[in-house]
Parts: structure tokens; sequence; C-alpha cells
């Protein structure tokens, strides 16, 4: 017997290929869970149009239905509303930081043109003495940052509104 | 023309900007000038390309006989893209492809603001789903014309002649025609004119910043959103399509 809790704990082992610590539950891409008389469907939104893991993430959740001997369901893809970095989960952010990618900071809607670039804390040292090397970094979610005092490079997962 | 057949065709104008802008920036993979540009350029030609996916799809399902995403991205002719010609202009130098990408990231940003605002709710929905990243594109590329324009005496002279070629594809990014009149006054798409003030004020204050000028000459091509390319078109074209040609319906 199935129920949705059930499922959301089975999603909960579904991991982003990219960034293999966080769950796409962490990550906030699953958006619902039904299940009616036994028959599962779920949705799941891309954080980035063209993120090229959405086909992997389906895949995944389809081996791990497998697994569980739940053999009726469907997967949708829904772009609206549109995923925003405030969907992933504090455990998430907290798992990102332990992997040595610097989760996303609390930004304001920006101004796209002139602003200062953001001060992100290094996830190894925490000094907030860093640069930003790229607006772009090895994935289209994150930025790259380098910390001047320990001088670790760093990925920045990039603040989405 | 009914509301379905000009919807389907204003889509394809953004997805064929979008796609073909992207097919431009691919081309720089492993060649771009430092690795984190390389890096960059290939990331926004990913978010193109995603927003060409969504855009095509949408466009292929409203077609007279329905069309896949792929079949419009490859099997068409040159006179059948839309895209303006400024997207599908050569990389050039570092300076002609931030400036081409700046000219162009101005432009689309407004557009997609305002259609967050379509009576029409799955364009609204792209627009926002767009947006989020257009809005990283235009900070990058304004930055680069403005580090370009107010750098050395040589960057500055580049992009100054990268500006003296460019500009003058700009101003076809605000054609309209009867399609457009028929989605304005439905509320499914934003007016081009509303749109113009809003890039222009944005070009100038880059420029200005950059400590660049516009040409003086008033030069304005356009032809691309009739089907009418530009010659560096088909070079474009035979390479994109080369595998769906070669091998007839191959999917990967």
């Amino acid at each position: 017997m199935v129920n949705e809790s059930k499922i959301w704990e089975h999603l909960e082992d579904v991991y982003d290929p990219e960034v293999p610590v966080l769950s796409i539950v962490d990550l906030g891409i699953v958006r619902t869970v039904q299940v009616v008389k036994n028959h599962v469907s779920i949705t799941i939104t891309p954080t980035y149009t063209g993120c090229p893991a959405m086909q992997t993430i389906e895949q995944d959740i389809v081996l791990k239905f497998k697994k569980e001997a739940i053999s009726s369901y469907e997967i949708h893809t829904s772009i609206a509303p549109a995923w925003t970095t405030d969907w992933m989960s504090e455990v998430g952010k907290k798992k990102l930081k332990a992997y040595g990618i610097a989760p996303p900071q609390d930004e304001a809607d920006k101004s796209v043109l002139f602003a200062d670039p953001l001060i992100v804390p290094c996830p190894k040292c925490d000094s907030s003495n860093t640069k930003l090397v790229s607006q772009f970094g090895s994935t289209a979610c994150k930025a790259h940052y380098q910390c001047k005092k320990c001088k670790e490079p760093f990925d920045y997962f990039k603040c989405l509104r | 023309m009914t509301k379905q057949q000009a919807l389907h065709k204003y889509l394809l104008r953004m997805g064929d900007d979008s796609l073909i802008l992207s097919q431009r920036l691919s081309q720089l993979c492993g060649h771009g000038p430092i690795l984190e540009e390389d890096i960059a350029l290939t990331n926004i030609a990913l978010d193109l390309i995603g927003q060409a996916t969504l855009l095509l799809e949408y466009s292929g399902e409203l077609a007279e006989h329905r069309k896949t995403n792929d079949e419009l991205a490859y099997l068409r002719l040159e006179k059948e893209y839309v895209n303006a010609i400024l997207v599908e202009q050569p990389n050039g130098d570092f300076g002609d492809t931030i400036l081409r990408q700046f000219l162009f990231d101005a432009y689309r940003k407004p557009l997609l603001e305002k259609l967050l605002d379509s009576s029409d709710e799955r364009l609204a929905g792209i627009a926002e789903k767009s947006l989020k990243e257009t809005k990283y594109h235009l900070r990058h590329s304004s930055e680069w014309v403005i580090r370009l324009g107010d750098g050395t005496e040589e960057s500055h002279e580049r992009i100054q002649n990268s500006l003296e070629s460019l500009f003058r594809y700009a101003h076809e990014l605000f054609f309209e025609n009867e399609i457009d009149e028929l989605l304005i006054a439905s509320g499914v798409v934003p007016s081009a004119k509303s749109i113009f003030p809003i890039w222009e004020k944005t070009v100038n204050d880059v420029l200005k910043e950059a400590t660049l000028s516009l040409p003086k000459n008033n030069w304005k091509f356009q032809g691309g959103r009739e089907g009418r390319h530009s010659e560096h078109m088909g070079y474009l074209l035979a390479e994109m399509q080369y595998m769906q040609r070669t091998y007839p319906n191959m999917e990967w």
C-alpha cells in the first residue's frame, strides 16, 4: 500500500546528479505528490530551463519506484510557478555548505546593472573576505568564488528569485 | 489570421532568437578567451537552448500541422527561420560576441518582464522562468561592455568597432507587423514600441559608462523576422542541422 508520505520518503533517496549531497526534495524541485487508488502522480520542476539533469532525475525516480515495486505512476514536468532557491530546504542548505558549496544568500531582487557583487562567506573557513571569479560556474545554478583568506576556490549556489 | 496562428508565429520569433544565439555561443565551447568566459558563454547558451525548447514546443503545438520542437529547430529551411539578423552574426572577436549579447539581453529582459502580464498563462510562465536567467545574462554582458569600453586603448577601439558593425542590426528587434497587432489587442504580448525606450535607456547608460559612442551613421538592417537572412545564416544552419539531415529522425 503506497501513500503520499511514503512516496516523499522514497524521493528523499533520489539525488541531484550534479549536486549529489542534495536530494530532489531538499532541492525543492518536487512540487506535488498525489496518490489516488495506488496510482502515484508527481510533478517536478527544473531549476533552470536548460538544466541537463532533468532527464537523469526522471530516470532515477523511475528506478527508485521500480526498486520499491511501485508500478503505477506518472511523472509530470511543470515550469510554472518558476523554481526559486527559496524552495530549497534548510537541511539542504546545511548539506550544501558541508559539501563545500556556499548555499544561496538572502538576496533582494537585484537591479541588474551596476550592482556590487554579493559577499558570500567561504564554506570552508567562513571568512567574508571572498571574491567573485565568475557569475557562471560549473553548472547553470552556480557562480564561481574564491576565498581570499584560505585561498579555497568554491562554488556558490546562486540565489534565484 | 487567427490568434492561434499569430501566437504560433510570435513564439517562433522568440524561439528562433534563442536557438540561433545559443548555437552561436555554443560554437565558443572550448574557444573562450579565458576559462571563466568559456564557461559563462556556454552557460548562457544552455539557458537559451532551454528557453528555445519551451518556446518552440509551445509554437509547434499551435502550428496548423502539429510539429515537435526538434522538427522546428532542425528541419526548416533558411527562409522559414524568423530570428533577428543580429543573433546570427558571427562570433568575431570577444568584443563582437559580448556586444551582440548585450544588445540582445537589453531587449530580451524588458520583453520578458512585460510578458509576465500576458493574458496567455503558458507564455507568462515561460517568461517568468526565463527572466530569472536573462537577468544574469544582461548583468554579465553589460559588465563586459563597460570593462572593454573603459579598459585599454585597444579594447576600447575594438569594442567601438563592434558597435559600429553590429548596431545596425539592433533595430530589427523592435519589428512589428500584423502578428503583433493582433496579439497586442488581446493582451498576449506587449508592443515592441513599449520596450524600445527601456532598451534605449539601458544601452545609453551602459555605453556612457563604457565611454563608447553610438555610430554616427543611421543604417538599419532588417529582414530576419520575414525570413530574409544574412549570408552567415546558411553556414550556421548547415552545421546545426547536419545530424538531422544526415540521419533523419535520429534521437539521443
